[in-house]
């Protein structure tokens, strides 16, 4: 799962965000164990406090959690969870950026809403 | 209290003022990126606290004792740095035992395991290592010293990209598994961001900046869009240097982004430290 950094995002968020990815597509599914932090932390070569830090807000979240001596686990009910919160996030992720650049290239609403159909037939 | 204290240090060749009244402290169980231009003062510091050099004024402290001249201090600390000190026809299975003799936590296996994911030869006279491997010898004994206290200095100087990713890895490996005190001084600052937790820049022998890295980092950002709308927002603002392209402008700025204040037209970015670090000590 290793992937160069964007810079916009703090790293701790988009570890994150990685490990909901994985969640999302099955690649760790619920109540299967998720790597360590160092390996995280190897892998991507940064430093473990950050990959812990990653991985707490998702225990704090509830879409992980830990077990004592084992490491972390992937909860019940993570993908609901993460799709919630995404469903959430949309907006602000792709509406708001989508809206600034249609306008920028005088798209009218109608012409989006079609090239959004489109996006869906595919 | 388990930490290297630097305190009111100034250091001066002749004339030259190499380190001016520097206060710092490196605590437990750190990456330390310890950054500076050329002649900024980083490795006056560094043979400072390692005691091949001498300060004009000053306290430098390891784990609250004095520490120049002395042993005990001394052997909490291991300084790779550029100049190889081992005599040249020791061989690298030669040095590896010699170091443990001074370091009485040294790795053996660490170093032998080390050696053969590196490609790196104990048969092998130093001398006769290129300079990406002589790199390589250096920072593995450094790392297989298992000393508290660990300063690379230009550590990665002639390694190709994939033994400088692989030591970035073995570091990291090293330090989750044995955490410890690492004080990483390098020009290649990409490559060590990620890596580093605080961050220590030293700008013509002073202190200019020493915090975390995240919080550094935080301070910095970058606007750019039509060289009017950014002028109009940078106004009155902290701002550390600009470039233009053409009718482009891009501001570096340091402090909190007030998003209300921006006009519209204008991209917002965060800077990485490469950038911030070139920004606060360029001029």
């Amino acid at each position: 799962m290793t992937r160069e950094f964007a810079d916009d995002k703090p790293i701790f968020v988009q570890i994150a965000e990685r490990i909901e990815d994985c969640i999302l597509s099955g690649a760790f599914t619920e109540e299967s164990q998720i790597p360590s932090t160092t390996e995280i932390a190897v892998s991507d070569k940064i430093n473990p406090a950050t990959a812990l830090k990653g991985i707490n807000l998702l225990v704090e979240e509830g879409i992980v959690y830990k077990r004592r001596g084992l490491g972390m686990f992937v909860s019940t009910g993570a993908v609901r969870k993460v799709k919630d919160k995404r469903k959430e996030q949309f907006y602000d992720r792709y509406i708001i950026g989508l809206a600034e650049e249609a306008k920028k290239l005088s798209l009218t609403k109608e012409e989006v809403m079609a090239l959004v159909e489109r996006g869906y037939q595919r | 209290m388990n930490e290297i204290t630097i305190q009111n240090v100034t250091k001066s060749y002749g004339s030259v003022l190499a380190l001016d009244d520097v206060s710092l402290s490196f605590s437990e169980n750190h990456i330390y990126g310890l950054l500076g231009r050329n002649g900024a003062g980083k490795s006056t510091l560094l043979n400072l606290i390692t005691g091949r050099q001498f300060a004009d004024s000053g306290n430098i402290r390891v784990d609250g004792q004095y520490a120049p001249e002395n042993p005990e201090a001394q052997r909490k600390i291991f300084m790779m740095s550029e100049k190889n000190l081992y005599p040249t026809s020791m061989k690298v299975a030669e040095a590896f035992r010699w170091t443990s003799r001074f370091y009485p936590e040294f790795d053996r296996d660490l170093s032998a395991s080390l050696s053969s994911r590196f490609g790196l030869d104990p048969k092998k006279k130093i001398k006769s290592l290129s300079t990406g491997y002589a790199s390589i010898f250096k920072l593995i004994t450094a790392v297989a010293t298992r000393a508290p206290y660990i300063f690379l200095d230009e550590p990665v100087l002639g390694l190709d990209a994939n033994h400088r990713d692989l030591f970035y890895r073995s570091l990291i490996e090293q330090y989750s598994e044995n955490p410890r005190t690492y004080i990483i001084s390098t020009h290649l600052i990409e490559e060590a961001a990620n890596v580093i937790d605080q961050v220590i820049i030293i700008k013509n022998g002073r202190l200019l900046k020493d915090e975390s890295r995240d919080d550094l980092l935080r301070q910095g950002y970058t606007i750019s869009g039509p060289a009017a709308s950014v002028d109009a927002y940078a106004a009155g603002r902290n701002i550390l240097g600009s470039d233009t392209l053409g009718g482009l402008k891009t501001a570096y700025l340091l402090g909190e982004c007030d998003a209300s204040a921006l006009p519209s037209g204008i991209e917002i970015s965060h800077l990485d430290l490469q950038h911030l670090f070139i920004q606060l000590t360029n001029a």
